[in-house]
């Protein structure tokens, strides 16, 4: 039942589109946004004369190659658009803080129709050489979450969560077997859907035996960098009779109160993945049991792990024996979760990958891969200092 | 648990290593340049006497003014911790050990870092380490190594 003190009941998610997604597509990250910015057009069944606000994930700024996307001037030059508001949102509940700021944008009455995009060229941009030796905190000297981090050779989120796996190993007892069932899940999910970037059967013994990136990470527990770009259109209420398949928002979570580090949390569950859940779940009457299909961000595996028991679809430490075996979050499995093959295995588009899918999902248009009768979907993304979460329904 | 007023931690000189450098702020330079005669200094509150990291103006914890860089025993223990495995950088060739230690003083108070002088293997979980400097001209990384193997002085 909408309420109209409720931000998230005055918008609706009105479109989504994806551009090719793959390895080194030797295309620009503009000409890839526009792709996904024309789907998102015409599922929403608006033309970008209806646009009026555009928000990009994270904007343009100094760091490694093919992360940022294209500005958010090109995009508005490239798509003609005449805007009353923009902004590119870096910082926020998770990557999809970016989402949450165009709903409020819609629901204050400031704009009707804001185009968000999220677009990567990181495949493009590791293919000459290691990721990371170009960081521009080389020449400047590091500052903010990575001083803390980068000095010591802390330099990539795979060391900064291989640690939070190491400890979630320990205080629970699980075993990487166990763990793997996620991806061996997630890949199965994959075969069903022709836009995955990887698409063939994965075992438990390839999982155990792929060789390791930082321990207890090994190769299939990292997502695959992609190039690709997502488009979410965000649309005021009572726009509805104007558009094709729209998708409400149930409820969003973004309570920060955990201490937003990567290395200041006391235990893997003292994370912001937990309070956003917690405040999702204080904004709406439905449970747990209630969602249909989960997308829980999956950079690595250990985030969709603490989504798992931050989000209650487990108990605390029961995640690691809820994935193992590969059942219950796979195709036919009680909770289908990452069901376009996550990013694990259907490429890093951070959160906005998974946040089309849930949308695709309750559209009912998710082809191969489609949960029959998808009414509720929880989308939660991010790791580490960073977590946002969405419950979207039909 | 006090810092011992004639113990010092070893300082290795890396200065011809070039590994990136943190900015130096008015909040953390102390912290950076600590090592400079073999001390680790956390920020620590003279109200309430907490510990903090990373520091911060005025103390999180009870919201006095001041809080100042206090010595500490550079004694730790590992928390969590990594082998990395993969050649992310050309300045650190692996494998190397990561590590997140909770402080001797204040547990709750963690720094990465990089294990040295053990072996990946021998890491474990509840660990206990020291600090030993490593030294990039005016930065000295305060790294850590199995306790026992630097409490002598160098």
């Amino acid at each position: 039942m909408d309420s109209p003190d409720r931000a998230e009941h005055r918008a609706l998610i009105s479109g989504v589109g994806k551009s090719q997604v793959g390895r080194r597509l030797g295309r620009s990250d503009l000409d890839l946004t526009l792709e996904a910015c024309d789907r998102a057009l015409a599922d929403a069944g608006l033309t970008a004369a209806d646009i009026d606000g555009l928000v990009a994930w994270p904007g343009e700024w100094p760091a490694a190659r093919g992360f940022c996307g294209p500005a958010l001037g090109r995009v508005k030059d490239a798509l003609g658009l005449e805007l009353a508001w923009h902004a590119a949102v870096q910082d926020g509940p998770g990557q999809l803080g970016a989402i949450m700021s165009a709903v409020m944008a819609v629901a204050s009455g400031y704009a009707r129709h804001v185009l968000l995009y999220r677009t990567t060229s990181e495949a493009s941009g590791q293919a000459d050489g290691g990721r990371d030796t170009t960081s521009p905190f080389d020449v400047v000297g590091v500052t903010g979450l990575q001083e803390w981090l980068r000095p010591f050779g802390a330099v990539s989120a795979a060391h900064w969560l291989a640690q939070l796996a190491q400890r979630y190993l320990y205080e629970t007892g699980a075993t990487r077997e166990q763990v793997g069932g996620l991806a061996v899940a997630t890949r199965r999910w994959a075969t069903l859907n022709p836009d995955a970037v990887y698409r063939a059967p994965l075992s438990i013994e390839e999982y155990l035996s792929a060789r390791m990136i930082s321990t207890p990470l090994c190769l299939y527990d990292c997502d695959v960098p992609a190039d690709g770009s997502v488009a979410v259109l965000v649309s005021a209420a009572p726009t509805r009779a104007d558009l094709r398949a729209p998708v409400r928002i149930e409820a969003m979570g973004s309570r920060l109160a955990a201490r937003p580090f990567w290395d200041q949390w006391g235990g893997p569950l003292d994370l912001p993945q937990r309070d956003a859940a917690r405040h999702l779940w204080s904004r709406t009457s439905l449970r747990p049991a209630d969602v249909d299909v989960a997308q829980l961000y999956d950079g690595f595996s250990i985030l969709a792990l603490v989504w798992l028991e931050a989000a209650g679809f487990c108990d605390p430490g029961q995640a690691a024996a809820f994935v193992a075996g590969g059942k219950r979050t796979a195709p036919g499995g009680d909770l289908p979760v990452n069901t376009g093959g996550g990013q694990l295995s259907g490429g890093r588009l951070h959160g906005f990958g998974l946040f089309h899918e849930a949308v695709v999902q309750l559209q009912g248009e998710a082809g191969e891969h489609q949960v029959t009768g998808a009414e509720t979907a929880f989308v939660g993304a991010g790791g580490g200092p960073l977590g946002g979460c969405f419950l979207l329904t039909r | 648990m006090t810092a011992d007023a004639g113990l010092r931690a070893p300082v290795r000189i890396a200065d011809d290593v070039r590994v990136p450098l943190p900015q130096l702020t008015a909040d953390t330079e102390f912290f950076w340049r600590s090592g400079a005669d073999g001390r680790l200094r956390i920020q620590r509150c003279g109200q309430c006497g907490r510990y903090a990291h990373p520091p911060v103006p005025r103390c999180r914890n009870c919201g006095a003014s001041g809080p100042g860089p206090a010595p500490v025993s550079g004694q730790a223990s590992v928390f969590s911790f990594t082998v990395n495995c993969q050649p992310f950088v050309h300045w650190l060739p692996p494998p190397y050990v990561l590590a997140i230690v909770a402080l001797a003083e204040q547990p709750d108070v963690h720094l990465t870092t990089r294990l040295v002088d053990v072996a990946a293997e021998e890491v474990h979980i509840g660990m206990l380490v020291s600090v030993v400097f490593e030294r990039h001209g005016e930065v000295y990384l305060p790294l850590f190594a199995p306790e026992g193997e630097t409490n002598g002085l160098t």
